[in-house]
């Protein structure tokens, strides 16, 4: 285990696909273990699906294809043996001292806020999602500078409303959450971390207690919108659907975006093994079944805007799809890394 | 997805903002390749942005009929509805819902108001008059 070395003038933007794996990659890069977003991702296992009745989101259930906030940081560091300091604030004003002191330390961290009070996000993005990740590094008269990873630039947040951002309370509230890696791993084996987060991913997605999370769920979730048209109003049932989209394009970054990062990642592991077939397969599948997804999406999109030709038996149809092609990808995994 | 078939459909509720998307470049490996959007998210983003929009459209009129309170057209204004209100307060929903009504609104506790401004971002005056728009 090594000492963390982290610095705020070095620290590089990168654009990434979701926010929690791009701040992990982030701030581990800046603190001297080089890791990509994709790898972050992958090692953390955070690939998943789940369609939960609680907690409801806008009246609906929850649906989600990742594990929840804070669980992709906290799963990615216990693989990696990485020691992440984790510092939560009553007192708002306390966490922003907290902030200040560390930034004049040199120190780039990671914070946990909401999007709705986040100036620089596009008025129509805004909605009361509290989990949102991005990287602190630096100041600029009043302002902040923030690696946001979904933002393409860096973008500057006048203090007073990163303060309301970090404050901000109701479901996954960060109560001024501040993170940062305080020891990384300087000769990590790449290996055993690769062939324990497939194994731990495969469990998720083939073996889950509960049929409402992973293959299953996904089973689950179509053979609802079979029934769906016939049992409730039909205003509601196209709510469900377009709520069930939302997830999955503007939290879940969009048509099955989470798919495709884990099929880099699986390019990425059979980099590091060494070439490995299963692997590369996998990869295939999985691209597939992201494909698959947006098709979903865009059928979903169609129906809720109530144009002809698509119906709910079609959507359960392409979800289905979805279904066997993880399922095929995780069966491969599984076979392969036992 | 290859590189060629990342949406590039200007998705208007971006604001010009591109998102990062995983694609396959000619070589068949993924990297990050920024998007400017699609439809579907645009139509999924519009429908939860035009359906708060008639909310607190809707909350006006009953304002104006003396039906609700201001802080109902509020609560809609920034995209929050009663539950979502009550756990930003830390107050039970049926009481939220109570102090949308005019009268027990106009009753509110100072001590009340204040936490009814600070979780909408507002002072305390705005609270009473109808937001502009």
């Amino acid at each position: 285990m090594t000492e963390a070395t982290p610095s705020c003038s070095q620290f590089q933007h990168h654009h990434a696909a979701h926010c929690e794996s791009g701040v992990a990659s982030a701030l581990l890069t800046n603190a001297g273990m080089p890791i990509s977003e994709a790898m972050a991702f992958g090692l953390s296992s955070a690939l998943t699906f789940a369609h939960l009745p609680y907690p409801r989101v806008n009246g609906f259930p929850l649906t989600s294809y990742r594990l929840p906030p804070g669980m992709v940081i906290g799963r990615l560091c216990r693989r990696l043996g990485v020691r992440m300091r984790r510092e939560r604030f009553r007192n708002a004003d306390a966490g922003m001292r907290a902030l200040d002191e560390y930034l004049d330390a040199g120190r780039p961290v990671g914070l946990q806020t909401s999007v709705y009070w986040l100036p620089y996000f596009p008025p129509d993005m805004r909605f009361h999602f509290n989990a949102h990740n991005l990287v602190v590094f630096g100041r600029e008269g009043d302002d902040y500078l923030i690696s946001d990873p979904v933002f393409e630039e860096v973008q500057h947040c006048p203090a007073a409303d990163l303060r309301r951002a970090r404050s901000v309370k109701g479901l996954f509230a960060p109560r001024n959450l501040i993170y940062y890696p305080r020891t990384i791993r300087k000769d990590p084996d790449w290996t055993r971390m690769i062939r324990a987060s497939l194994r731990a991913s495969c469990n998720m997605m083939l073996r889950t207690p509960v049929p409402l999370i992973g293959v299953r769920g996904i089973h689950r979730l179509a053979r609802k919108l079979r029934k769906l048209p016939g049992r409730q109003d039909p205003r509601w049932a196209r709510m469900y659907v377009a709520q069930i989209i939302r997830m999955q394009e503007e939290i879940g970054t969009g048509g099955g975006g989470f798919r495709f990062m884990y099929a880099a990642f699986l390019e990425e592991a059979a980099e590091r093994l060494g070439g490995h077939e299963a692997l590369l397969e996998a990869a295939d599948s999985i691209t597939r079944a992201g494909d698959g997804w947006r098709d979903f999406a865009a059928a979903g999109a169609l129906l809720v805007q109530d144009r002809s030709g698509v119906d709910y038996p079609d959507l359960a149809d392409r979800l289905e799809h979805c279904a066997e092609l993880e399922s095929e990808a995780f069966t491969l995994l599984d076979r392969s890394f036992r | 997805m290859k590189k060629s078939e990342v949406p590039q459909e200007e998705n208007r509720t971006y604001g010009g903002l591109r998102k990062a998307v995983y694609a396959r470049d000619e070589s068949g490996r993924h990297s990050v390749v920024p998007s400017s959007g699609w439809r579907a998210e645009e139509a999924a983003t519009e429908m939860a942005v035009a359906l708060f929009r008639e909310a607190a459209e809707s909350a006006r009129q009953a304002c104006r009929e003396g039906r609700a309170s201001p802080m109902m057209v509020h609560m809609y204004a920034r995209r929050m509805d009663p539950p979502t209100l009550a756990q930003a307060t830390g107050l039970a929903t049926w009481r939220v819902r109570r102090h949308l009504r005019p009268g027990p609104f106009r009753r509110l506790p100072r001590r009340l108001r204040k936490r009814y401004a600070d979780a909408l971002g507002l002072s305390q005056e705005q609270l009473d008059r109808l937001p502009d728009d």
